[in-house]
Order: structure tokens, then C-alpha cells, then sequence
């Protein structure tokens, strides 16, 4: 109980502290409190002068005035779409999650069962392919795969695998060989082990918790990538919001996103450490 | 597949030749913009054609190529050693050093690291020269791509740190900076590597997209990024296949490096 | 000219009407989502597209024409003043909720639009002096406004006043135009229905508008645009770039439409603002005319023109564009192309060109930048910009910004030194410039603000904009526009490069479209768009 108080009492800190840094970065950032409305020659001085006063708030009373509000569930009104922040999150977010869900599961699916293949078939030509395969989709922009995409008529959500798989390969590739060149490996081959066995409980096992950091690291990298690829294939996500907000300094909007991402970041790097840490320690 | 590592070998050394020559190389200067002839086909004068307005191709391949063949890699392995430097220090040290260093690595990795890039825009002076600009992007993008990695070799070094030979070698009497250095970092590579070889396509396109806010190259100089920006529009993907040397070339590069420089020991 | 236009537009519509099919569905894009329904505060694109469509307003521009039509109002008379215009309103109306309209939702709409609070920019064209407006309903149908200072215009600007019921439970959501926003999903898309008490009919007595409905789908990259217009999947692309007109053209040429220059320009300034960080001898050649008429001298906007814009555009005179053909001064033409003039010019001021670098006479090398949005035309036209300059030995430094960051720049910090930008101009009036040329006005981008003004020319220029302002005779302020664009041209506070063409794509199963310059360039007529039969059908 005192460890899961613990637990929980860091990660409500860390959260707080990622929207104070947030909220900071944004603050002083250039453009902050500029509206393209000032740019309206219809706006006499007033009105221009107006729209400067409404975010002139300094940094410590708006996060005191946003805490305030946090603890009554009201995460503030957005500048640049003049609505509930949480209304907006709540609409958009079924979206993000689809894309980013589909995009993780295709990403390893299609990664690992790569790596897999590439490790145990011990071919230098399969690797090399593979790698030239994934390289190749590495130095595609994310753009141009949307472009593509629409093009093909596929669903845009894709683009997110695509941009996830050949990463989540790469890591996973160097892990598995690596587990491969271990003597036991060798041993166990020798010996005449079939190939599932060898793979499930020999390579795969002892890069488990290498795997799951990966695994927890690739979540919350889907989570920042959803951001351009669904500002580029116009996917009416969270990642859109996001690039909306910033694009307007939308600080109440943007220090909210930034919490969620974290707490996500934060629970499935968790996670996939206390996972890692049950296989590594039942393996050992 | 020795052949396969002779044909990148030659490949590179082409591809280095030619840049490092290009100022003779290049049939035009990478600026000059040929105005009677914007988005030209191939020709004699012009062997990739010309852009948009009217600038030669190949002289801008050879010329991004240069840049970016040196920026990128740089930057790769700034954002790889932090993250090994982090993510093992971290993992050697566990304990309450361990779950501070990665809970401050999952809030970096959070954050809205683009209002930085914009204060850094915002603080530079205008008049910066492009290759400085560029020099500071990527100088950047090395210093902000580390937390991902940092947090997978936090968790490759826990599981080394516990393992029988690390153990055999404290027995020895290793300990400390020795223990990590010798012993424990060699064994994190496979990470570092992947994250090394990641990194420089994603800092180059990430150079690319930061051109829009102020930062990365500036005009008229070109980088692969500024290039494979060109290709980011239905009318380019559509239109003149020789649109997409850059792009072939980028893959073909990166892809050389890596059978050049593989890592035996994560070898098939 | 004016009765054979007027002829042709009979034979349309009497032509359209005959063939309209009613019904289906009318899809196309919007590139952001609106921020808002009020009309009274719509500033950005997409809410005022839905303004359009939904808003009824007393008089409506004509946009093919561009002559003031009555809408709401059957007639208005301005008096002699120019201080009061009193509409005579058609009866019988109703909202969309089925709430009667009379010359109480007028007053109730203008007392909102004048709020000072609510800082409208329909409102603040309006603002003619310090004093109240006074509203007079002096019956159901008919009902007076007065303003404290005379308006040189004052029929056209209610062209943007949707008017709002003072009465309905739906607030703002009630209106009187051809649709009604029935369906909002945030972030994806908007259905406007047919609104079932539209006053309109055509020729033959049916009930406009045509279309059932509109659908209009959220989508920020004009690629996956384009290729839904290829696909039949929606029906026109109301704003069109060079780049994407030569492409659609190649692929279909039936679909583009070129109608011809806009009112829109694209232009570069420098900061002359006193107070700028930035050296000051960099302030001094802002500062010179003849460094400005110079840089202006240097650049080619032929080029610019034929490689930005692919011939969709040509080289802008000045202020006005000749698409505005009352206001515009045809005795002023583009500055040329002269480099060697640009260069004898910069010597009178004491620059000097030493191999290949020009240098001002106290040996500074002359070097600025020039900072844009990002842009794809902008930066290009930066970019040639960049050569025509290295012409003259000038070094120029290109730096692209997202928009709050060039925004802070312009208006808040004055840390830039020459700034390359686009007016999109919607109002063929001078008046609605005011806030440009007056000298004391924030949005007077080179030097704003100004307790008193800077130069003799801009204290000239103030005179002028004030006295067309509050003069009724057309030609006077004609005359005294006339004098204002004289003076730019001379001066060159703004260096006007381009006025593009109005470029659209237009299905043609689309019936009676006919694109024009003046926004929105295609929907125009919307109460009297429709589908060609089989495709109506298919909806």
C-alpha cells in the first residue's frame, strides 16, 4: 500500500512538473499572446489593443489559476478554438487513440516478427533487405507517405505504422541478434532445439525487458508522432489539436496535452519496467 | 556478403568524391537560378533537370549533400552517447539514482521541446549565416533525441549489471568508472547502434520541417532536407521521376553506411 | 459594357433556372475549423464561409457585378449628410427557426455590432467618430440608423452584417440566409441544411436555394483537396494556388478557372519604426527613399510573376489593383525592372558598389533580412528576391517563421528588418484601408503608431485618407485616393510586388458557377447553384 502511494505520489509530482516546464517553454516562447486578428485591418487600435491585453497573465498565477481549476476538472478554455479544453480532448481523443493503438500494433507486429525472422534465419541477405527496406521508410518524410497514402486510397491512420515499424525493427533486430550470439544459444542449437522453442524461450525471453522498455519508449514516441501525421492527413485527432495549439500558443490547451502525454509516457514506461523487471527476475 | 560491402565502400567514396569536388563538379552554382528555364527536364546543361526556379538539380544534390553528410551523423551520435551516457549511468547506478534519472527522462521526453527551437530562433540573430543556423539545429536536435534511447539502455544496463560476467569482474576487484566503462557500456551497443542508425534519416527530415519555423537551412543553401521538403506536394510526387534522386540517394547512402560500418558482433 | 454584362446575367439566370435540378448535396472544403457561429465576430476564413452561406443581410454585393443589390432590405436612402441610411425592409419573413424578422432584429443586431466591448471588425468598420450609433424603428418594416460622423460608403459595409434575431431561443443559430448549420463535428466536418423559410425564389417560383444541403469537410492540406476534386468526391476548390491550377489543368481542363487579377498583393517593407533593435545605420537606408525605390528597381516582377505564380499573376502598380477599376489610377504604372537606375539611385545616397558587394558610405556592408511566413510562394518569391538583389551587390538573408513568431516581430518587439507579406482584400472601398494609411493606427505595418507622423508624405497621405473619408462625392475621393496611391508609388513605404490572379477548380457537374475575384469566388450565387440531373441523384 505504501509502495503504491509512493508510486502514485511521483507520478502525480512529475505530472505537475511537466505542466509547470511545459507551461514555461510556452510562455516565453516567441509569439506568445499574438492572434493573427491583429492582423484584421478592420480592427481599429482598441480592438488591436484588446486582443493584447486578454493573455498577458504571468507565469505563476496562470499554473496556481490552472491547478485550481485541475482539481475541479476543468482544464480551461481553449484561445485558438474557443472551447472547453476537455470537451475538445474528449472528442478528439477516441481518434488519436485509434490511430496510435493501430499504428503500435501493426508497428510490432510487423517489426518483431521481422527481427524475428531476420535473426533466426541467420541470412545476410535477409538482413540486408530488410534493413534497406527499413531504412528506406525511415528517410520517407512523413508528408510524402501521407501524400502516398491518399493517393492509394488507404487509410491514413497507416502512416502512423509506417513511420513506427522500421524503429521498432531496428531496435528489436540488434536485440534478438544479440540474444542469438549468446553461447547458450549456440549450445541449445547445436543440441538440436527446434526453432520456436529456441526463439520463445531463448531469445526472446532474455531481451524481454530490453523489448518492453522498447515497447514502453515506442507508446509514448507514437503519442509525439501522432502530432505531424495527423496535422498532415488532416485525422481529426489529439495530435491535431496539439499542432493547432502550438501553432496559436494555446496555453491552456497545450500545458493539458502536455500532462496527458506525459501520464501516458509515464505509465507505460512504468509498466513495461515492472514487467520487464517480473521476466528478468523469473528468467534469472 | 563482402561484395555487397566493396560496392558501398566505392558507392561512398563516389558520393564523397563528388562533394567534396563539387565546386568543380557542379556544373552551376547551387544559387543560380537559370530563369528562363524553371522546372527543366534532364538535359546536357542540367543532368537532374532544374526546380522550381530554375536551379540546377545536381548542383544542389551535390552541395545538401555535403551538409547534410556531415551535420546528421554528427548529431546522431551526440543524441546516441547522451543517451548511453544517461541510460547506463542511470542503469549501472539503480536504485533511487536510477528511478530519478528515468522519471526526468520520461518528462523530457514529453515536453513541447518546439517553444524551445522557437526562443533559439527568437534569441539568434537574423543575419545568421546558413551553415551556422543549420550547425545549430542539428547541434539541437543531438542535445533534445537522447531520452528515448536513454530510457531502453537504462534498461539493457540493469540487466547486464546483474549478469554473471560483471559479476565475475566486480569479484575481480573492478568497481566504479572501470566497471561501467570496460564492462557494462560495450555491452549496451546494440541500442546506442539502432538508435544511431534512426536518428540521422529523423534529423534530417526533422531539419527539414524546423526550415518553416526559422531554424535549419536557409536559402539559397541546400540540405537533403530542404530537398526532400520539394517532394512534400501532390503536383511534385506526380510530377518528373527525377524529382526523387534525393530521396534514392538518401537511401542509398544511409543504406551504404550501415554495410559499411556494421557491428560484427550484431551480425547474422 | 455595363447593359451587355447585365444581359448576360439575365440569360444565366432565366438559362439556369430552366435547367436547375433542386436537391443533392453540394461538398466542399473548408481549411480550418470555424472559431466561431456569432457573425458578428467572424475573422478567420472558415467563419466567415459559414457567415456567407447562412447570414442574410440587408444588401448584398454583387460579386460578378460588384454593384450593391437589395436582400433584405427592398430599398435604402442615404441622406444628404451621410450620416443616416434608412432601409425599407420586405415583410413577411422569417428566421430559420421559423421566428418572424422585422426592423427589430436590425436594431437589436446593430446595438450588438457597435458594442465597443465585443471589438467586431464588421463594427469597427463602422466606426466613423467617437459618438453613438442611434437606432429608429419606425415600423415593422422600416428602420433608420444614424452614425455620429458621416460614412463616404456607408451601403456597402452592410454587404457583412448578417443580421441576428433579437427574439429567437436559437440566438445566433437562427438566420436568415439559404442554410442553417444543422450538423458540427468538431475537427471533421459541417452540414448546413436548406433553410425551409429562405425568402428566395428563382425566375419560375421555386423556393431557393437549390441544394438540400451542404456539406463542408475540415481538411488543412490542399493535396488530399485536389485529389477528392479529381475523384468527383467534392465539388470545387475555391482558392486555388499556381502550382495546383497547372496540375489540374494538365489532368482536366474543363475543371480550373482563371477569373482574372485579384484584389489580393503581395508586398515587402522595411521597419521604420524609431525605436527597432536594429543598427542604426540600417535604420537611415529603411529610412531613405531612394533606397527603397532602389530595392524596388532591382527586383523583377516579371520573373516573379512567370516562375511563382506561372503567369497567374502580374506585376503590382501599387495600392490599389487594376482589378478595382473605379479606384485604381491608371496613370501609375509598375516600377521597371532597372538594375542600373536601382544603382544610380543607391549612389545619390552615398552606396557604392566595390567588387561585386555594395557598401554605404561609411563602409557598411549592405546586408538585411527579410523574414516571411512559411509560405511555399512567399518563400520562393523571397528566394528570387535573394538573386535579383546579389544583382546589385546587396546580400540578402531569407528567414521563414510560423506566424505568431513573425507576428510578435511586426507588432510587439519591431525586430526585423524587412518583412515579406500578402493583403487579401475582400472590400473594393478605400475606407476599408484606413487603418493601413492613417499614420497613428497600429496596423501602419512599416512605422506604426505614430504620435504625430514621421515624414511630410505620410502626414499628406493622413490628410488625404481622412478627407476621402468623410466626403459623399465619389469622384472627390477618387481624386483624393488618387493623390494617396500617387504618393506610395512615389515613396514606396510598401514595395508591391504581385497582384495574382483569382484562381479556382470547379466540377462541372456543378450548374450555374461562374468564379469570380471578389471572395468567396465560387459560391457566390449559392442559393442558385446546383447539380447537373444524374449526379443530384446519385446524392
Amino acid at each position: 500500500m505504501r509502495q503504491l502511494a509512493k508510486h502514485v505520489l511521483k507520478l502525480v509530482i512529475t505530472l505537475l512538473l511537466g505542466g509547470l516546464l511545459a507551461a514555461t517553454l510556452v510562455r516565453f516562447a516567441p509569439g506568445f499572446g499574438m492572434d493573427e486578428a491583429q492582423l484584421d485591418i478592420r480592427l481599429n487600435n482598441q480592438s488591436i489593443d484588446a486582443l493584447k491585453r486578454q493573455s498577458k497573465e504571468g507565469l505563476g498565477a496562470f499554473y496556481v489559476h490552472y491547478c485550481e481549476r485541475l482539481l475541479r476538472g476543468d482544464f480551461g478554455m481553449s484561445r485558438t478554438l474557443e472551447r472547453p479544453v476537455a470537451e475538445l480532448i474528449r472528442e478528439r481523443m477516441p481518434e488519436t487513440l485509434k490511430s496510435v493503438a493501430l499504428g503500435l500494433l501493426l508497428g510490432w507486429t510487423l517489426g518483431l516478427s521481422l527481427a524475428c525472422l531476420t535473426a533466426m534465419a541467420r541470412s545476410a541477405a535477409l538482413d540486408s533487405i530488410a534493413g534497406i527496406f527499413c531504412g528506406t521508410l525511415l528517410c520517407i518524410p512523413a508528408a510524402v507517405l501521407a501524400i502516398l497514402f491518399v493517393i492509394a486510397q488507404a487509410p491514413e491512420r497507416l502512416v502512423l505504422a509506417a513511420v513506427a515499424f522500421p524503429q521498432i525493427y531496428r531496435y528489436a533486430r540488434n536485440l534478438l541478434i544479440r540474444s542469438m550470439n549468446q553461447p547458450h544459444v549456440l549450445t541449445g542449437w547445436a543440441k538440436g532445439l527446434g526453432n520456436l522453442r529456441l526463439l520463445f524461450w531463448h531469445v526472446l525471453r532474455p531481451a524481454a525487458p530490453q523489448l518492453l522498455a522498447v515497447a514502453g519508449v515506442s507508446a509514448s514516441l507514437a503519442f509525439t508522432a501522432a502530432i505531424p501525421v495527423e496535422a498532415l492527413c488532416d485525422l481529426p485527432g489529439v495530435g491535431q489539436l496539439a499542432w493547432k495549439a502550438a501553432m496559436g500558443r494555446d496555453l491552456y490547451l497545450l500545458v493539458t496535452l502536455t500532462v496527458l502525454v506525459t501520464a501516458v509516457t509515464l505509465i507505460a514506461n512504468s509498466t513495461c519496467e515492472l514487467l520487464g523487471n517480473m521476466l528478468g527476475t523469473r528468467h534469472a | 556478403m563482402k561484395w555487397a560491402r566493396m560496392a558501398a565502400i566505392i558507392f561512398l567514396l563516389t558520393v564523397a568524391g563528388a562533394c567534396l569536388l563539387a565546386n568543380f563538379v557542379a556544373p552551376a552554382s547551387y544559387a543560380y537560378q537559370f530563369r528562363e528555364e524553371p522546372d527543366a527536364a534532364v538535359s546536357r546543361h542540367h543532368p537532374l533537370g532544374t526546380d522550381d526556379l530554375g536551379r540546377d538539380r545536381f548542383s544542389r544534390l551535390l552541395y545538401g549533400t555535403r551538409v547534410s553528410l556531415l551535420l546528421a551523423p554528427a548529431a546522431a551520435v551526440l543524441a546516441s552517447l547522451l543517451g548511453l551516457l544517461i541510460g547506463g549511468l542511470a542503469g549501472f547506478a539503480g536504485g533511487w539514482t536510477e528511478r530519478l534519472v528515468m522519471s526526468a527522462t520520461d518528462l523530457f521526453l514529453s515536453l513541447p521541446w518546439l517553444f524551445l527551437l522557437l526562443t533559439v530562433r527568437a534569441v539568434l540573430p537574423l543575419n545568421v549565416s546558413p551553415i551556422l543556423s543549420v550547425t545549430i539545429t542539428f547541434a539541437l536536435l543531438g542535445c533534445l533525441g537522447w531520452a528515448g534511447a536513454a530510457r531502453m539502455i537504462c534498461a539493457d544496463a540493469r540487466s547486464v549489471r546483474e549478469s554473471e560476467f560483471v559479476l565475475l569482474a566486480r569479484a575481480s576487484g573492478n568497481s566504479g568508472f572501470r566497471l561501467l566503462w570496460r564492462h557494462v557500456l560495450p555491452n549496451l551497443r546494440p541500442i546506442a547502434l539502432a538508435q544511431f542508425w534512426i536518428s540521422i534519416p529523423v534529423f534530417i527530415i526533422t531539419e527539414a520541417n524546423l526550415g518553416m519555423l526559422g531554424l535549419g537551412i536557409s536559402e539559397p543553401l541546400p540540405s537533403w532536407g530542404s530537398l526532400l521538403r520539394e517532394l512534400q506536394s501532390y503536383t511534385a510526387i506526380t510530377g518528373q521521376p527525377v524529382q526523387f534522386v534525393p530521396l534514392i540517394l538518401f537511401i542509398a547512402v544511409i543504406g551504404s553506411f550501415h554495410l559499411v560500418l556494421h557491428d560484427e558482433e550484431l551480425t547474422v | 459594357m455595363k447593359k451587355i454584362l447585365v444581359f448576360q446575367l439575365l440569360i444565366f439566370a432565366l438559362a439556369s433556372s430552366a435547367f436547375a435540378q433542386s436537391g443533392g448535396e453540394l461538398r466542399f472544403v473548408l481549411h480550418s475549423e470555424p472559431k466561431t457561429f456569432n457573425p458578428l465576430l467572424t475573422e478567420d476564413d472558415s467563419s466567415e464561409s459559414v457567415r456567407y452561406m447562412t447570414g442574410g443581410v440587408l444588401v448584398r454585393v454583387n460579386r460578378l457585378t460588384q454593384q450593391v443589390e437589395p436582400e433584405l432590405a427592398k430599398s435604402w436612402k442615404v441622406s444628404k449628410d451621410g450620416r443616416t441610411i434608412s432601409f425599407e425592409l420586405r415583410s413577411g419573413l422569417r428566421f430559420s427557426d421559423g421566428t418572424p424578422f422585422s426592423a427589430d432584429d436590425v436594431a437589436f443586431t446593430m446595438k450588438q455590432l457597435m458594442d465597443p466591448a465585443l471589438h467586431s471588425p464588421t463594427g469597427d468598420m463602422f466606426r466613423s467618430g467617437t459618438g453613438q450609433v442611434q437606432v429608429n424603428v419606425s415600423s415593422q418594416t422600416r428602420v433608420s440608423i444614424t452614425f455620429s460622423a458621416p460614412l463616404a460608403d456607408i451601403v456597402r459595409p452592410f454587404d457583412q452584417v448578417a443580421i441576428m434575431s433579437a427574439k429567437s431561443p436559437q440566438k445566433e443559430m437562427a438566420v436568415l440566409g439559404p442554410f442553417y448549420v444543422a450538423e458540427n463535428k468538431a475537427g471533421e466536418y459541417l452540414i448546413l441544411k436548406r433553410n425551409p423559410y429562405y425568402w428566395k425564389h428563382d425566375g419560375q417560383g421555386r423556393q431557393l436555394p437549390y441544394f438540400d444541403s451542404v456539406r463542408l469537410d475540415i481538411l488543412q492540406s490542399q493535396d488530399t483537396e485536389i485529389l477528392r476534386l479529381l475523384r468527383g468526391e467534392i465539388d470545387f476548390i475555391n482558392s486555388l494556388s499556381p502550382d495546383y491550377y497547372d496540375k489540374i489543368e494538365a489532368e482536366n481542363p474543363a475543371l480550373v478557372h482563371d477569373a482574372g487579377v485579384s484584389l489580393d498583393s503581395e508586398f515587402m517593407w522595411f521597419n521604420q519604426v524609431p525605436s527597432a533593435p536594429i543598427p542604426d545605420y540600417k535604420k537611415a537606408w529603411f529610412r531613405s527613399t531612394n533606397f527603397r525605390r532602389a530595392i524596388s528597381e532591382a527586383i523583377n516582377r516579371q520573373d516573379m510573376a512567370r516562375i511563382v505564380f506561372k503567369g497567374h499573376a502580374q506585376p503590382a502598380v501599387g495600392v490599389v489593383s487594376p482589378a478595382n477599376k473605379f479606384w485604381f489610377n491608371s496613370q501609375l504604372h509598375a516600377h521597371p525592372f532597372d538594375q542600373k537606375s536601382a544603382l544610380a539611385r543607391l549612389n545619390q545616397d552615398g552606396f557604392v558598389l566595390q567588387d561585386g558587394i555594395l557598401k554605404d558610405r561609411d563602409g557598411h556592408v549592405v546586408e538585411f533580412s527579410i523574414v516571411t511566413n512559411s509560405n511555399k510562394n512567399r518563400e520562393r518569391m523571397a528566394t528570387l528576391i535573394q538573386q535579383d538583389l546579389s544583382g546589385i551587390g546587396i546580400k540578402l538573408n531569407v528567414v521563414t517563421l510560423d506566424f505568431p513568431s513573425l507576428i510578435d516581430r511586426m507588432t510587439n518587439s519591431y525586430n526585423y528588418e524587412a518583412c515579406l507579406l500578402g493583403f487579401v482584400n475582400d472590400d473594393l472601398d478605400p475606407n476599408s484601408e484606413m487603418n493601413v494609411w492613417l499614420s497613428s493606427s497600429e496596423n501602419h505595418q512599416w512605422n506604426p503608431k505614430q504620435k504625430t507622423p514621421a515624414t511630410p508624405w505620410e502626414a499628406q497621405i493622413d490628410k488625404l485618407m481622412r478627407e476621402q473619408a468623410s466626403t459623399l462625392d465619389q469622384n472627390k475621393r477618387k481624386k483624393y485616393y488618387d493623390q494617396v496611391q500617387q504618393i506610395v508609388w512615389e515613396q514606396e513605404p510598401f514595395i508591391y510586388l504581385i497582384n495574382h490572379d483569382a484562381l479556382s477548380a470547379v466540377s462541372t457537374a456543378l450548374v450555374n458557377a461562374h468564379p469570380t475575384i471578389l471572395r468567396p469566388q465560387v459560391y457566390w450565387n449559392i442559393d442558385e447553384l446546383s447539380l447537373h440531373q444524374q449526379v443530384a441523384r446519385n446524392r
